[in-house]
């Protein structure tokens, strides 16, 4: 053995003692690569995000963004949430990278390369909203078990990639068809490979929209690793978990998809209202689909003070999953009054909109300025706490921020 | 099985019973210790740090997890910290059965192994520490700094 085979070695066996198992195909490795796992465990570095990003979890990594962050009308990398269930994929090869769509109702198991992806398809960018289905879970009395999210699991970014719908086509599907489960190459936090962390999808008429994407970019750049580099189903107005990140394998079913986090009380509420605490059994759960109606104000900071007699400005974002908002207020009295905001069109449909306001304030002292945003269908956002169930999802009560006048 | 379950639970209710004064005041202490620390993340919505009570004394965190130091912390960062992170755990507050059927979901489905004697010492612990707190409908908003807007 020579002395550079015996560094190489003793150096894996070191790397192997400090991961805590065997790295498979170490001695591969490609020589001054550092394993995922021993890499700077500090995030912001890691995932290229701003330090004002507040972490929730680090296995997996989940990362919220502060509201003042999420001012921009097109979310950048660096203020979107990070949500993963299981591991990010430790070896993503591009070149060999292969989308297999099969399942009951495919007429044939076709496969796809991404370069098949880019070539044969047409691409097409919309900007999608994307929030967590547990934003705002940190509010629910009694608590519901999860990351304590409290409202910076959502984004709106701008996602490039070619329609689900051409691939299911150009695949040709069965009339059996009722939903699309992705299946992805991230890792289960138990490292078992038999186990999946989450596989979930959309039903036909999700999948067949226009705004539906297999995406492979994000903001006109290849998707950071960490929000599903090289393939990410988006399904914008959905809980972001129905928008698969590493995804390698659709599989077209033939009855309302049963992988991981599709049962129980994931991503899923009761059915019929229950009150706070309720036991709810599990055939009385409904899916989420479309997300609420929901408005965050992303200007000023909550804490402002400004001068008696002066205007004070304010902005924001908001969103109602399938719909489009119709009215947005704001109320300066705890809801006693309300007057409306200017309200922009969506860039597209699912994207979110912006609103801003002028507000006059009577007189000094202390105040909060509550947002409220109105969907097509007239429904509302609470002022309470809306509903609660057990996992503590779809909180969309107003967002408030305080205000001096001094 | 029938026999050994009603030994365990006659245990645990005894276990429960004597713990349960216990609990209160390790709860209006672990509270404290929540306020006093605060959960620094969520800038919205923080209840504003509240002053521990006279003879109070707030509780220590283990520097490594995060977990507070008290009994049965080493069997819960042995079983609970292998595949997910210490603050997955301590971000939650859960009642007893809470806990549990946390527990009996991951083993369910996420691979979490059988936790033998070491069930009712951890169970014990995040029922004591990690107990829900009332917050009514909604609470008061939580100002991180007051600051001078300039326009």
């Amino acid at each position: 053995m020579n002395r550079r085979k015996f560094v190489k070695k003793t150096t894996l066996a070191a790397m192997t003692g400090v991961v805590g198992c065997d790295i498979v195909f170490g001695t591969v490795m490609p020589r001054g690569y550092v394993p995922l796992s021993l890499q700077d465990p500090d995030p912001f570095t890691l995932f290229d995000k701003d330090r004002g990003m507040v972490v929730l979890n680090d296995r997996p990594w989940n990362m919220e963004a502060r509201v003042h962050l999420l001012d921009d009308r097109i979310t950048p990398s660096k203020y979107m949430f990070i949500r993963n269930n299981g591991l990010i994929p430790e070896d993503i090869a591009v070149e060999n990278w292969v989308l297999t769509v099969d399942g009951e109702s495919v007429q044939q198991k076709k496969r796809y390369t991404l370069q098949d992806l880019k070539s044969k398809f047409a691409h097409h960018t919309y900007q999608l909203t994307l929030e967590c289905g547990g934003n705002g879970r940190s509010e629910f009395n009694p608590p519901a078990k999860g990351n304590q999210w409290t409202i910076g699991a959502v984004s709106c970014a701008e996602w490039t990639g070619v329609r689900l719908r051409d691939i299911l086509e150009d695949v040709g599907l069965k009339d059996t068809a009722v939903y699309v489960a992705y299946h992805a190459a991230d890792l289960h936090l138990s490292r078992n490979p038999e186990k999946e962390p989450i596989s979930r999808g959309v039903p036909m008429d999700k999948a067949m929209q226009d705004e539906t994407l297999l995406a492979f970019a994000m903001n006109g750049r290849d998707i950071p690793m960490v929000h599903g580099h090289p393939l990410r189903l988006v399904a914008g107005g959905w809980p972001a978990s129905a928008s698969g990140k590493w995804v390698n394998r659709l599989s077209i079913r033939n009855k309302i998809h049963d992988g991981p986090k599709m049962g129980g009380s994931s991503y899923r509420v009761p059915c019929n209202p229950v009150a706070p605490g309720e036991k709810v059994a599990d055939e009385d759960m409904c899916i989420i689909e479309s997300m609420p109606v929901k408005s965050l104000i992303t200007y000023p900071k909550s804490g402002a003070m400004i001068s008696e007699g002066k205007k004070l400005n304010i902005r924001g974002h908001t969103w109602a999953g399938e719909l489009e908002v119709k009215k947005m207020e704001y109320s300066i009295d705890f809801g006693s009054t309300w007057e409306t905001c200017a309200l922009e069109k969506p860039a597209n449909r699912l994207a979110w909109q912006h609103f801003s306001a002028s507000i006059d304030f009577p007189k000094k002292g202390y105040y909060e300025i509550w947002a409220r945003a109105t969907d097509a269908k007239g429904t509302s956002q609470p002022m309470l706490l809306p509903g609660w169930n057990p996992k503590g999802y779809l909180n969309n009560a107003c967002h408030r921020i305080a205000v001096k006048v001094v | 099985m029938g026999n050994a379950h009603k030994t365990y639970r006659k245990r645990a209710r005894r276990l429960y019973r004597i713990l349960i004064v216990v609990s209160v005041l390790a709860l209006i202490t672990a509270i404290g210790a929540f306020y006093f620390y605060g959960d620094r993340h969520n800038s919205e919505y923080i209840v504003p740090p509240k002053k521990l009570e006279e003879g109070q004394i707030a509780k220590s965190l283990d520097s490594i997890t995060g977990f507070i130091q008290a009994p049965g912390m080493q069997e819960t960062i042995t079983h609970c910290t292998p595949c997910h992170s210490a603050q997955l755990v301590t971000q939650n507050r859960m009642t007893k059965e809470g806990w549990l059927s946390t527990i009996r979901w991951m083993q369910e489905t996420q691979n979490l192994w059988d936790l033998g004697d070491n069930e009712p010492i951890i169970l014990e612990y995040l029922a004591i520490n990690y107990a829900p707190q009332e917050k009514g409908r909604r609470e008061n908003l939580k100002v991180e700094a007051w600051y001078i807007l300039k326009e």
